[in-house]
């Protein structure tokens, strides 16, 4: 076939699946059919577009001149002439005045930025755990540590808080005994059920998958692996830090509460974390 | 009508002038070309989903017709591109051909920085012109993060779980800076709407603004153009803008559009009805991002914990490899034809092209680059790769933390090597091909003819 016959082919291929087109959306023929005659109708007409310019045009391959865009030395000046920076630099005093009304007229201009966000205050220092506050599941039931089976884990709540990002908690139910806890932080994990926070310390992703064998939590967004027996310390991965343990007791009906806040900063670092914070009051 | 034109805009001379204007031939200036097209089709996509998309994190009950999910608590805004998904005719093409655009525009635009890289396209009078490519480069990489994270779906919103992490371990500023773009601790109501915004309106005007600017530049300075016969650094040549080059980008911008519908068509991309809608308790794995963030997601990775405290500064284990890495290999990126003129002491004028044979140091450095980002883009998806291999992860990450150093390094000069070579096999690169003709002289003898 000549080149005229192929471009007439590719046309008509596209026109016919234009209305093909037509008639696949009226009868809703779904995004398979779609996606195909569109390519079709498109891929027709660009075909055809370059058997036209590279068969039927064949332009000949031309020169232009090229020049370099620099002006002249006189050119220059001139400029700098007309522009006559002594105009401003002879009036040094006033020029400096205006580049400081500027500046404060710029920072008054800026300030409703600051209406996009609140101050981080203790927001980032706080969860919603305080002293008292039953651990419950995300069904709102409060939790028993002789209810859980041994090895088990499962995403737990402050009362009142539950799916509160910053306060979700795993707890995991190992042996007392396999427990190697530094300073009485045994004594938080009644029963052998144990608490850490589940916002990562890395990157702050839930840590959501534990290896109860090896008693590790991994995150599953950067593989930081914690140790759960020896307080969530980092066995591997880019986390520096253990997950907060929560200190928690059994209250007289046998239930899991909080002794309090995770003694640390959940989740991922920041600049002045390891700064003391007022009291609760505050 | 042109006389009417004319008579106002003077159209007939200025605008003869720019049919006139010539395109240097090589199929690797259509890639510039080719990211282009894309932003064509972004744009012409995205007006579309515009005007079905809910930027509003509210809850609402999921009531359409994806089974799995019915009853569930979703987001107005995962509720929408639902609804664009399944019940819009001719949404779900519109949806998948758009985040198909976006990853081809970004592949285009990565390949088009190594065409102008290895050849030396930066070089003066072109450096403003690189400085607005690498800005353009990161606002289409900005586009991308925004766009990504507006289904407000679970891997997207765990990838914005990261980059708010990323943003607080900022030293002094990080916290407030966090709060002021997300609107407090995360997750907030108020990000899905705000990057809306800045994806549909604030980022596109600046992505429009600056590529216009990098054509004008380009037309103002002319193309540069590869050695060959009769080309020199005083003259481009090639084929006229009308009708050859017209034509051609016409053609190739439809055509790039047909690869896009069919793959929109038939090729699923960003299935968030099974990933489900975000919840800040519950993640997935292994999730992967789009592949122009795989390295940043693998530099977090590979980067061992070393978080520390000096002067009551902690600096967090995010910050260097979420911030600085990055930060270090953009602004040298940036910076290199500066760089360049500054250690070779050139500063003229160049526009005809090198052969990359011809620079070893540079074509060493470009390949080391391109392999830091391989390396870093493995390991961002060093779950999979452990799950392929049947290796632990914690294998495949310290293989890489050696890797990250060795292959670049080893990656240099094995180029350096290459590029000795075939500069001794060929000596220094010759112009060939049909543009000599030999004509028989008066006296019999032969005289080269040289074409224009």
């Amino acid at each position: 076939m000549t080149a005229a016959r192929w471009l007439t082919f590719f046309l008509l291929v596209s026109t016919g699946a234009s209305l093909a087109l037509v008639a696949i959306y009226l009868l809703n023929g779904g995004p398979q059919l779609e996606g195909i005659f569109l390519a079709l109708a498109l891929g027709g007409f660009g075909a055809a577009l370059i058997i036209w310019v590279g068969w039927l045009i064949n332009a000949p391959t031309e020169s232009e001149p090229r020049h370099s865009l620099a002006s002249s030395p006189e050119a220059r000046e001139r400029f700098m002439e007309t522009l006559d920076p002594e105009l401003i630099s002879r009036r040094r005093f006033l020029v400096r005045v205006a580049a400081g009304a500027a500046t404060a007229l710029g920072l008054a201009l800026v300030l409703p930025a600051f209406s996009l966000g609140p101050l981080p205050g203790q927001d980032l220092f706080k969860t919603a755990w305080r002293r008292g506050l039953r651990v419950v599941d995300t069904e709102g039931k409060p939790i028993r540590p002789e209810d859980l089976p041994l090895d088990s884990v499962r995403t737990v709540f402050p009362q009142g808080f539950v799916g509160r990002p910053d306060s979700q908690t795993l707890l995991i139910k190992v042996r007392p005994t396999d427990l190697r806890l530094e300073n009485g932080r045994d004594n938080w994990a009644p029963g052998g059920a144990i608490g850490y926070s589940k916002v990562c310390t890395h990157a702050g992703c839930p840590v959501g998958l534990y290896r109860a064998q090896q008693h590790q939590l991994l995150c599953p967004c950067h593989q930081s692996t914690f140790d759960v027996l020896t307080g969530a310390t980092v066995v591997f991965g880019p986390a520096s830090r253990p997950l907060p343990q929560l200190p928690m007791e059994v209250d007289s009906d046998g239930y899991l509460v909080a002794l309090g806040d995770f003694p640390e900063p959940v989740g991922p670092g920041f600049w002045d974390m390891t700064h003391e914070q007022p009291s609760e009051g505050a | 009508m042109l006389g009417w034109l004319d008579d106002r805009l003077g159209t007939a001379s200025w605008a003869r002038t720019g049919l006139r204007k010539i395109f240097p031939d090589h199929w690797s200036f259509l890639l510039g070309e080719l990211a282009l097209f894309c932003l064509v089709i972004l744009v012409a996509t995205g007006v579309y989903l515009t005007l079905f998309y809910v930027p509003d994190s509210r809850e609402v009950v999921y009531a359409g017709p994806w089974r799995p999910l019915q009853g569930q608590d979703v987001s107005a805004a995962f509720n929408s591109v639902m609804r664009l998904s399944f019940e819009v005719r001719g949404g779900l093409v519109m949806r998948q051909v758009h985040h198909w655009a976006a990853l081809v525009f970004l592949a285009a635009i990565t390949v088009h920085v190594m065409r102008i890289f290895f050849t030396g396209a930066f070089r003066k009078p072109r450096e403003i012109n690189w400085l607005v490519g690498i800005g353009l480069l990161t606002m289409a990489l900005a586009m991308g993060i925004t766009g990504y994270s507006l289904p407000d779906d679970l891997i997207s919103g765990t990838g914005l779980r990261i980059i708010y992490s990323v943003v607080i371990s900022i030293p002094f500023i990080g916290p407030y800076l966090a709060f002021l773009v997300f609107g407090g601790e995360f997750p907030t109501t108020e990000i899905v709407s705000r990057l809306f915004v800045f994806h549909i309106m604030l980022l596109p005007a600046l992505l429009i603004g600056g590529v216009l600017t990098h054509l004008t530049i380009l037309w103002v300075q002319k193309h540069t153009q590869f050695r060959g016969p009769g080309k020199t650094e005083e003259n481009v040549v090639g084929k006229p803008f009308w009708p050859s080059q017209v034509f051609k980008s016409t053609g190739l911008m439809i055509l790039t559009a047909a690869v896009l519908a069919l793959m929109g068509g038939l090729i699923q991309i960003n299935p968030v009805w099974s990933y489900g809608p975000f919840d800040a308790t519950t993640v997935s794995a292994p999730a992967q991002p789009d592949w122009y963030v795989g390295w940043l997601e693998g530099s977090l990775r590979i980067f061992p914990p070393a978080e520390f405290t000096l002067l009551g500064v902690t600096v967090p284990s995010t910050f260097i490899p979420g911030i600085l890495i990055p930060g270090a290999l953009f602004t040298t990126l940036a910076l290199w034809p500066f760089l360049e003129e500054w250690i070779t002491g050139r500063h003229t004028e160049q526009s005809l092209l090198d052969p990359p044979r011809e620079h070893p140091v540079r074509t060493g450095l470009g390949v080391a680059g391109i392999l830091v980002f391989v390396v870093f883009t493995i390991e961002g998806g060093n779950d999979v790769v452990a799950l392929v291999l049947g290796i632990p992860v914690e294998t495949v990450t310290n293989i890489l933390r050696v890797a990250i150093f060795v292959v670049p390094i080893a990656g240099y000069f094995i180029t350096h090597w290459i590029c000795l070579e075939l500069q001794g096999r060929h000596g220094p690169l010759v112009p060939r091909g049909p543009g000599m003709q030999l004509r028989r002289n008066a006296q019999g003898g032969f005289d080269e003819v040289e074409e224009p």
